[in-house]
């Protein structure tokens, strides 16, 4: 059992619905978070799930609170069991303050005091409406009443929600929803369920999406217009994203044979002048290293984005990891420079997948972001995205009739001529070549032609994005952490309240910023959270930032950090474990 | 007057005697008198001594990786209809390293033209077997003759209902260069597998032993009849040349539905800030 906090204080409500795959938690989620957003409550929804598409257990957490939630949490206040197997599979979560509303049968349980429980015939009710297929809606019922929602903004919504569908349809989702809301109104209800906290019309206006759909978005602000991929969980939703919103947005989607033919299409796409994305995960972008490779060499544009998930191999496919960020930045024979970027926040993914698109093409480099399945399936509010920032920098030139693909210059970037686009001739070869693009084993023009793939790497490092110091500026302690752990560790520090203690976030995890040295150097002592066993990033920082940090923080169950998970892993460390 | 395509003295890095000298050679007087742009081709090879030959014409050319021509050729029409895509490479390359992606290049059906120059080995690693190779013959590694049932492109072309199938002979110049002119017309996907000796490395076929085991389909072949074309591919004692199956069909990038509206290729379109707002305003979930 995790610790309880207390209901009187609370500043916001976690409910955990569970149930089998194909049961229909995703909707209970999808309606749940929408109808609380729509209220004006801030919320945040992620989930686990096994890699199965019928049975099993899966679960979603939802926080709802009058202030920014944006953060998975351990703590369960409501748990919502679909069926007879879930309450066991979260049962480590379960303590006294734990109220569970479910069908009888369901909540029965040893495990549960009787006075926590909240007993609702979904079935039942929902076969006397239609049939049980409106029972999920039935429980979004419930959940809305035992929280004190308005009814009728409930009822407006589930309306809306299912406008497409017929009137029947329509007419009995309304009546489940309502039925569910009264149901739980005729029973005693534990104090302190409805929500005390304000809701606000700003949130109203807000975005809710998911981490998928911000990479997606922001492909498209990046001025992404082709996609190649191979479904591989976690990255799927990026493909099926651009894929939903291609035609209306002017992306060419396609569903590639292999990871190799996804990345070769995006290569061949960008050298014909296209602005091309792949996404995968693990053994995808494993296959995929070759043509990483072929980008480096041909010097062409190309924007990678990585969902990790645990490896090695198919590992655990619906789970999340950061444990890619080694293969990311070493993937690829040969010696080629590279972008590595790893936001953190909803608002990072749209920024910097945008900025990989534009610094892909600025340097001829592939560019990575690197997300993993934690930030891929969280959805929360966000107040909106920085449109303004939306200019797709191109560095295509029209080339000239003596035009060299590889022409030497200072800063190793030559200018991107793309055929069909000028009077020149654009040749690029995977083997070594000369200025032209022709095959050459001049040793001497080798030599040179490193030198000139190299020093993008050194100009690059202009575009740097600076690590995100939060907290005390004279801190004395200093948690670093990467990725999609920013808001967790955020929230864990807070909590812990500590006035010496700062956190310091990368989103671009390679090439380091060069503060990073001084920013570590500066404090006592340093502790690296992470999702990996080995301590993938803290290793980038030894070797590239040339300072240990003292401490390694890190989890590979293949769940996400909660925030307990961090607060307790840092007092550990303070007390020496 | 000079052919557009022609280099001039360059070092060619093929044996004398080699049958990619007369595809070299057939290729760009096809070229020239189809009146192609030599800014408008674009040549698409993978890794091999057949692979080189983008680097004997002037053209645009993206020469990737070993067996992976194929993709980006698609890619490269998709984004940009209006160049000529050729995506040329050897039998290994192609249907050995690259075999998954010459399945699905003919079910994605992109306008480019697929020449396969297929001498039955491998040249660049210097003489095992390739997938074209017949059984029984004997190489460095394959010591014993080769086990395997040669593969075979036009067979599996055409079962996978390709839009345009045919076969050519090095040797022979003139005829190939018809059956090269019209792969490069048609729309959509065209496989040009040509047979094509490997002095050094394949002493079995030869100039003289494709001779011997040739023939041209004549006008009683109904290039429209799938079986049939499908029975004369699968013949093995005398191998017939010429266009064995044409299937016209809607190619990969129109039915993309990319250009339906608007005809300009991807590098010359902006981002449409208008609809991305309005996609991102849907995320405020009002309904």
């Amino acid at each position: 059992m995790k610790d309880p906090r207390g209901t009187a204080t609370r500043r916001d409500m976690s409910i955990v619905l569970c149930g089998q795959a194909g049961q229909g938690v995703q909707t209970v989620e999808t309606l749940l978070t929408r109808i609380l957003k729509t209220a004006g409550y801030h919320v945040h929804a992620t989930k686990e799930y096994m890699s199965r598409v019928r049975g099993g257990a899966n679960s979603t957490t939802i926080r709802v609170s009058g202030k920014r939630v944006s953060a998975l949490v351990d703590r369960m206040d409501v748990l919502v069991p679909l069926n007879a197997g879930a309450v066991a599979h979260v049962a480590e979560r379960l303590t006294p303050q734990t109220v569970v509303v479910g069908e009888r049968e369901v909540v029965a349980d040893e495990a549960i005091e009787s006075n926590r429980t909240l007993a609702v015939p979904f079935t039942e009710i929902a076969t006397e409406i239609g049939g049980k297929i409106y029972s999920n809606v039935v429980a979004v019922g419930a959940i809305a009443g035992l929280l004190g929602l308005d009814p009728d903004a409930v009822v407006a919504y589930v309306r809306r929600y299912f406008a497409k569908k017929s009137e029947d349809i329509v007419a009995n989702n309304v009546k489940a929803v309502r039925a569910g809301y009264d149901a739980i109104g005729k029973l005693d209800m534990p104090a302190g369920l409805r929500l005390s906290f304000k809701p606000s019309a700003k949130v109203k206006d807000e975005l809710l999406l998911s981490g998928a759909e911000a990479v997606g978005l922001g492909a498209i602000a990046g001025g992404c217009n082709f996609v190649s991929s191979y479904p591989m969980s976690p990255s799927t939703g990026v493909l099926t994203f651009l894929a939903q919103h291609g035609l209306e947005q002017g992306v060419l989607a396609e569903q590639a044979e292999d990871e190799i033919a996804a990345i070769n299409m995006a290569i061949g796409a960008s050298y014909a002048g296209a602005r091309a994305l792949v996404t995968t995960s693990g053994g995808g972008f494993a296959l995929m290293t070759e043509g990483v490779s072929l980008a480096g060499m041909l010097e062409c544009p190309v924007v990678i984005h990585l969902a990790q998930r645990p490896g090695p191999a198919t590992g655990l496919p619906t789970r999340t990891e950061q444990a890619d960020l080694e293969l990311a930045l070493y993937a690829g024979h040969g010696e080629f420079p590279r972008i590595l970027f790893a936001p953190g926040t909803l608002e990072q993914a749209f920024d910097l997948t945008q900025k990989a698109f534009n610094l892909a093409d600025k340097y001829q480099v592939p560019a990575f972001v690197l997300t993993d399945e934690y930030l891929m399936d969280s959805y929360y509010n966000v107040k909106g995205f920085d449109l303004s920032r939306t200019k797709t920098e191109r560095h295509i030139v029209k080339t000239a009739k003596d035009y060299r693909r590889y022409e030497l210059t200072k800063n190793g970037i030559s200018p991107r001529g793309i055929p069909g686009y000028g009077s020149g001739l654009v040749a690029v070869d995977s083997d070594e070549h000369d200025e032209e693009g022709h095959i050459t084993e001049d040793l001497d023009v080798r030599v040179a032609m490193v030198d000139k793939r190299l020093a993008k790497g050194e100009a690059l490092r202009k575009d740097i994005v600076r690590p995100e110091l939060i907290g005390p500026k004279d801190y004395k302690k200093l948690v670093i952490c990467w990725g999609s752990t920013y808001h967790v560790v955020k929230e864990a520090l807070a909590e812990l309240g500590r006035t010496d203690t700062a956190m310091l976030h990368y989103s671009q995890v390679y090439p380091l910023h060069p503060s990073t040295a001084d920013l570590i150097g500066k404090a006592r002592k340093t502790v690296v959270v992470e999702g990996n066993a080995t301590g993938q990033f803290r290793k980038l920082i030894r070797l590239h930032a040339g300072v240990d940090a003292d401490e390694g923080l890190v989890k590979y169950d293949g769940l996400g950090f909660t925030v307990e998970d961090v607060v307790e892993g840092l007092t550990a460390i303070d007390k020496g474990r | 007057m000079m052919n557009a395509f022609e280099m001039g003295d360059i070092d060619i890095a093929w044996c004398p005697g080699c049958g990619n000298f007369p595809i070299l050679k057939t290729l760009k007087e096809t070229l020239a008198e189809l009146q192609i742009d030599p800014k408008q081709l674009v040549m698409v090879s993978g890794i091999g001594q057949a692979a080189k030959i983008p680097h004997y014409l002037k053209c645009h050319f993206f020469n990737g990786l070993h067996g992976r021509a194929l993709p980006p050729a698609t890619a490269i029409k998709a984004v940009n209809p209006r160049l000529t895509v050729i995506a040329e490479s050897g039998d290994g390359d192609m249907y050995g390293e690259g075999g998954n992606h010459f399945i699905h290049c003919i079910r994605r059906n992109p306008d480019i033209t697929n020449i396969v120059h297929d001498n039955m080995v491998y040249g660049l690693t210097k003489g095992q077997a390739s997938p074209t190779s017949r059984r029984g013959f004997k190489t460095p590694v394959q010591v014993a003759g080769v086990i395997l049932e040669p593969f075979n492109p036009l067979a599996v072309a055409i079962a996978l209902d390709a839009s345009f199938v045919a076969r050519a002979s090095a040797g022979d110049r003139e005829q190939t260069k018809e059956i090269l002119k019209r792969a490069i017309r048609h729309k959509g996907y065209a496989l040009v597998d040509i047979f094509q000796p490997c002095v050094t490395f394949n002493k079995l076929n030869t100039y003289q032993w494709f001779k011997d085991h040739v023939y041209y389909l004549d006008d009683s072949h109904d290039p429209s009849d799938r079986t049939a074309a499908f029975a004369r591919a699968t013949e093995t004692d005398r191998l017939p040349l010429g266009v064995f199956y044409v299937n016209p069909k809607d190619s990969f990038e129109e039915n993309t539905q990319m250009y339906r509206r608007d005809e300009r290729p991807l590098h010359q379109r902006e981002v449409d800030a208008k609809k991305l707002a309005s996609l991102i305003d849907t995320f405020t979930m009002a309904g």
